[in-house]
């Protein structure tokens, strides 16, 4: 087998038996970016170089038997929303382009710390605003599952680059289902974790309250591996959970008898694809033939998910957002000579040059997304609407977590459905905002109620588009979450199907 | 919100664009206009809902406050705060008058 075509636990056990060095690897997985990433546009950045020098280090410090990491020697690729010191970091927005970061993110560290070696920077939605990665300032990118269409997002290039065998392993964010979404339409194993379980230090922010990084790979097994890196505790972020790290890995071979899966009926309301329902109710099947039972549960407010969620996160993306002044970092408009006032007059219209700048800056920097949701969210917290509007979503989102934590007092998970339709062709759905926002129906809910949940692939449509089941659980219950996943890729070989179009494309 | 919102005017939305230090052209007005009267009127529906006696809920941890201990840490030094920096003189941001029309830069 291919380096490219392997798991990650594969990787680092052949890596570390010596079956093959870091550098044939790495290279394999290089060339593999290079040849494809022109059509995919799965990375913003490529690192060859520094993926080749470090993989070359590894190789020596084990050739010379001193310790290594546990992931010595895997590719890993990065979200362009995570800081890296020697790597440029732009959330796939203007605004950030050329920003080199002072300082690795909390995961980024842990990764390298593991003796991990990385390949790139993900393409993604600006700032991580989006589900189809069409936000992206630097152009979207391609599902390779069916060039036309869109892979998701916002993570859709770690998504993409996955799925189309450029990376092993790909680091996502999920503030409203931006792992499991693009996990799902590009059959992939996506997990996000229990808010808190991971540190968000280093994450450039978007809704903090909702942020949350994760593994996307080809399988649970691999995404608990990469888990044991990056979870747990970290001083530098005042929300991380002081709560020691399971060994995810070994958890995962255990059966699931007796392990009590919720079915929400409301899941299969008008909207839902007939196709993916199909591919639900199987997975649901294999789950009940391992062992599990299946209830129904409620969760009376789902329907209220979307609306809540799009009020919380624009409100704080405003606030989080407001640090793009053009003053410390980022984007800063050059004020012409034209825009400057006569004596007596304000500035443009502007209250000062300073006011200039910072308008004019964050306007040339931002993108539409973005601009739409800063505009929201500061309209639901100005004077007179902040109780309206922000303090309702608030209420609101406090009933929702309590019908999670309700019916996990009778089920261990709740599965169901990852997107309502598989992957939708690129610019279906970007004229039209709204439509956009729906395609967060079944994944908002676990960000709001800060649970974990995980995607994988449960099927295929007749035209060949992967489909996504989710599991989500209790908090701090990755390790079931992962175990169930697992379980159920050794029962289906679903997440084995590679996409025959990138085998075909050439950059 | 137990009154349908008003519909958004391109006044409101201009003052918004202020608040939220975005510069917009009369066309950008427009088109925001439309669209955020419409997603506003989406997010209404939450009007529906009796939650008179539900206390907002704006984190999902039970975590109240983190303190660290009161020592003295490294932080970035001068030149990596201002190594992304458009302007800087080496000490300092350099931004335009923030006060009246000088128009520096």
């Amino acid at each position: 087998m291919q380096p490219i075509e392997m798991s990650a636990v594969d990787l680092v056990a052949a890596l570390r038996q010596g079956d093959i060095t870091a550098v044939q690897c790495t290279t394999a997985f290089l060339d593999r970016i290079e040849a494809t990433n022109g059509t995919i546009n799965a990375f913003l950045a490529v690192d060859r170089d520094g993926a080749l020098t470090r993989a070359a280090d590894i190789d020596a410090r084990r050739k010379a038997g001193k310790p290594l990491g546990a992931l010595a020697g895997l590719p890993v690729a990065l979200k362009d929303v995570l800081c890296t010191a020697d790597m440029p970091t732009t959330c796939a927005s203007k605004m950030l382009q050329g920003f080199r970061p002072p300082y690795d993110a909390d995961v980024v560290a842990r990764l390298r710390k593991a003796d991990a070696v990385f390949v790139g920077k993900t393409n993604m939605d600006e700032f991580a605003m989006g589900g189809s990665n069409e936000n992206s300032a630097f152009g979207p990118v391609r599902n390779p599952w069916d060039l036309s269409r869109a892979p998701g997002g916002s993570s859709g290039g770690s998504a993409a680059c996955v799925a189309g065998d450029m990376a092993p392993v790909a680091i996502g964010s999920d503030t409203g289902g931006s792992i499991r979404q693009p996990a799902g339409l590009c059959g992939i194993t996506g997990l996000k974790p229990t808010y808190g379980r991971v540190s968000r230090r280093g994450l450039i922010a978007f809704a903090s309250s909702l942020d949350q990084i994760g593994p996307m790979a080809r399988s649970a097994a691999d995404c608990a591996l990469i888990m044991e890196t990056i979870a747990g505790h970290d001083p530098g972020d005042s929300t991380s959970l002081a709560v020691d790290v399971p060994r995810y890995t070994d958890l995962l071979d255990k059966p699931l008898a007796g392990v009590r899966i919720g079915r929400v009926p409301e899941h299969y309301a008008e909207g839902l694809d007939p196709e993916v329902a199909k591919g639900v109710d199987e997975a649901f099947a294999v789950l009940k033939a391992a062992g599990a039972t299946v209830h129904d549960v409620q969760l009376p407010h789902a329907k209220y998910g979307i609306p809540t969620y799009y009020l919380i996160a624009p409100c704080e993306a405003s606030s989080n957002l407001a640090r793009y002044d053009g003053a410390h970092y980022g984007h800063r408009a050059e004020l012409g000579q034209k825009h400057r006032a006569e004596p007596g007059q304000k500035a443009g219209g502007f209250e000062s040059p300073l006011v200039e700048m910072y308008c004019r800056s964050r306007a040339e920097g931002f993108g539409p997304e973005v601009k739409r949701r800063i505009m929201l969210g500061t309209y639901a917290l100005s004077a007179g609407y902040y109780d309206a509007y922000y303090a309702k979503a608030l209420r609101v989102r406090r009933l929702i977590r309590q019908d999670y934590l309700d019916a996990f007092q009778s089920v261990d998970l709740i599965g169901g459905p990852v997107s309502a339709t598989p992957a939708f062709k690129l610019g279906e759905k970007t004229d039209d905002p709204l439509a956009m926002y729906l395609v967060d129906l079944y994944t908002v809910g676990t960000n709001l109620a800060g649970v974990g949940g995980i995607s994988f692939p449960c099927g295929f449509t007749k035209s060949g588009l992967p489909i996504g089941f989710q599991l989500q659980a209790p908090p701090l219950a990755e390790p079931l979450l992962l175990q169930a996943a697992d379980r159920f890729q050794r029962l289906t070989d679903w997440h084995r199907r590679r996409p025959k179009t990138t085998g075909e494309v050439k950059a | 919100m137990t009154t349908p919102p008003q519909p958004l005017t391109a006044k409101d939305v201009a003052k918004v664009a202020l608040l939220a230090r975005l510069a917009v052209s009369e066309s950008d007005l427009e088109r925001m206009t439309g669209e955020l009267s419409k997603i506003v009127g989406f997010v209404s529906m939450l009007g529906e809902l009796d939650t008179s006696d539900v206390a907002p809920l704006a984190h999902p941890l039970d975590t109240q406050n983190v303190f660290r201990d009161d020592v003295p840490a490294a932080s970035l030094s001068t030149a990596e705060a201002l190594q992304s920096a458009p302007r800087h003189d080496g000490e300092c941001f350099l931004v335009p008058a923030v006060l009246g029309d000088s128009g520096a830069a």
